[in-house]
């Protein structure tokens, strides 16, 4: 208990720092001066860029340990089976059909192509005679590939390769007050997943254990992955590609606390809000005045982190 | 009770087990026993319902086994397959607590934590409650199973060769246990066990398979002969009394 407390406090401390870091110096003790409009900063861009950071990073590292557990792989996240290109698919299918609807038309569409996806991904996988750990994410990688090199295709013969660009690098500099809202449906959906804990960590020891504990497996993953998928779309709808969330918070916390979903849903939350959030910061004060993309610090971070569990034999086996 | 009628299991063209059928008693240690291949580890597993017949029915408890919900058969009969290996990190605590899943559905009520701690004390395993699967040794890790199984608290346990990896301490404790469940809570016990001498020693009823086919059926002492043996294991088996019961001697 007093580990959770130390939790909050430090969270909060942090989302403290990231509020007053940024290009307009923001000070308490001007804040309530009304003349200088850092209150209006503070309720228009910073704290909706914080709560966005913090939700996303929260239910990205959650939808990456369900996707691990249903698919009995730590390879598998959003971001290499493919959801999150499949998502992207989603997104310029809408701009160019229904170029102005509202952007949960656009998480509706998203989420429709990336479970379809997804499901495919699962079903190629459920067809390979031989699983190997490696070879699970590899096909994810290349369906994402492939799905990626189609909508850029299209992004580029219908002249919205622009529009796309800001779907591809995560971003949190473009969040403000009235578009990004949609972002906390992770977190309800975090607290399903909670309901579903046990049936998540029941599949993830394998289709005759689950049986004889008389779980629907094929149930349990289904629900399973439309938890991900809403979960991947409305992140890529809000900010864009937030990748290696999924993947190497949910192996880092397995090394302390297991896999049990119950017991680990909770640090896998923070240490992904946790881990979001300490990279929008270095990416705002690697070149400053100017900013990094979240997804560029994420990206070299991330696959740092992972070779180097790899390489320590952390994820020998999955 | 547990019978079956005409079960059949085909893999392409090949007979792996035909024309099985049995009504196995519906108290005590009930042996499938045969040579590698025979057909055991197969029917076992149809019982279960962890692997489709090609052909026949299963009844537990005199319904049909594709008529059980999932759920309702998970409270009914548990097994445990070869080797149990699971890809997931949990403790011995958080695997044996899965035991009481079809019952609890994830929120533990005082009699799922007692089934627990019983289960946990009967296989000796407190004292590792707390560590992860994988960083036990392998009859360790079998021993924890065990212990799921027994706290899943089921009329039918189905276990396939439960004696794997287990040393001989551990592996006379496993068949004492069984015997015990069996007797004071009238669960039925279904195992394959290689080392027929257990069987001779503790199983009530012999379930005796050649070439995918139920060859001979009974009460232990009716199958505990040489001819019989040496006819299913196609090996010289001489049986000798030994301290009231039969020993049988087959290195030389």
């Amino acid at each position: 208990m007093a580990f959770r407390i130390f939790q909050c406090v430090f969270l909060v401390l942090i989302s403290a720092i990231s509020i007053f870091v940024g290009v307009a110096d923001i000070s308490i003790s001007e804040l309530f001066n009304r003349e200088n409009g850092q209150m209006q900063i503070l309720l228009s861009s910073r704290i909706p860029r914080l709560l966005a950071i913090l939700a996303a990073g929260s239910s990205l590292a959650v939808s990456g340990l369900i996707m691990q557990r249903i698919t009995r792989n730590r390879f598998v996240s959003p971001t290499t089976a493919g959801t999150m290109e499949w998502c992207r698919l989603g997104v310029m299918a809408a701009i160019l059909l229904l170029p102005d609807a509202p952007s949960s038309l656009r998480v509706a569409c998203a989420f429709t192509v990336s479970l379809a996806g997804t499901m495919l991904f699962i079903g190629i996988v459920n067809r390979i005679r031989n699983r190997s750990i490696i070879l699970v994410p590899l096909v994810g990688i290349m369906l994402g590939g492939v799905v990626n090199a189609f909508s850029t295709f299209f992004a580029y013969r219908y002249d919205i390769v622009q529009n796309m660009a800001s779907w591809l690098q995560g971003n949190f500099s473009l969040v403000a007050a009235g578009n990004y809202e949609l972002i906390y449906l992770g977190i309800p959906l975090m607290f399903l997943s909670y309901f579903y804990a046990d049936k998540f960590t029941i599949a993830g020891m394998g289709k005759n254990t689950a049986s004889t504990l008389g779980l629907n497996h094929a149930a349990a993953v289904r629900a399973g992955l439309v938890i991900v998928t809403v979960i991947s779309s409305v992140t890529v709808v809000g900010v864009g590609n937030i990748p290696f969330v999924g993947l190497i918070v949910p192996n880092i916390v397995s090394i302390y606390k297991g896999d049990s979903v119950k017991r680990v849903l909770w640090d896998t939350a923070w240490f992904g809000a946790l881990l979001v959030l300490l990279c929008d910061i270095a990416g705002r004060l690697v070149l400053f005045p100017y900013e990094v993309p979240i997804g560029i610090i994420l990206s070299v971070l991330g696959s740092t982190v992972f070779l180097v569990l790899i390489a320590r034999g952390k994820i020998a086996y999955a | 009770m547990i019978s079956f009628t005409n079960i059949s299991k085909k893999y392409r063209e090949e007979f792996v087990l035909k024309e099985a059928f049995a009504a196995l008693p519906s108290e005590g240690i009930i042996a499938f026993i045969g040579g590698n291949g025979a057909g055991k580890s197969t029917l076992l597993n149809i019982i279960s319902r962890l692997l489709n017949a090609s052909g026949g029915s299963v009844f537990i408890d005199g319904k049909n086994l594709c008529e059980w919900n999932t759920r309702e058969l998970a409270k009914k009969l548990t097994i445990l397959g070869q080797s149990p290996y699971s890809a997931a990190r949990i403790t011995v605590g958080e695997l044996v607590a899965f035991g009481r899943f079809p019952h609890s559905g994830g929120n533990l009520s005082e009699e799922d934590k007692n089934k627990i701690s019983e289960a946990l004390a009967l296989t000796e395993m407190e004292h590792l409650r707390g560590r992860f699967i994988d960083e036990l040794s392998g009859g360790q890790r079998q021993m924890a199973y065990i212990a799921m199984a027994i706290a899943q608290d089921t009329k039918y346990i189905l276990f396939d060769e439960p004696l794997n990896n287990l040393d001989m301490n551990r592996s006379v404790k496993i068949m004492k246990l069984l015997h015990r469940l069996s007797r004071e809570r009238a669960k039925s016990v279904l195992i394959v066990v290689h080392d027929i001498n257990f069987v001779s020693f503790y199983a009530d009823y012999v379930v005796a398979l050649k070439n995918g086919r139920i060859k001979y059926a009974g009460d232990t002492d009716s199958i505990m002969r040489s001819d019989i043996l040496c006819d299913i294991y196609d090996t010289d088996i001489s049986v000798e009394p030994y301290g009231g019961g039969k020993i049988c001697v087959y290195y030389k």
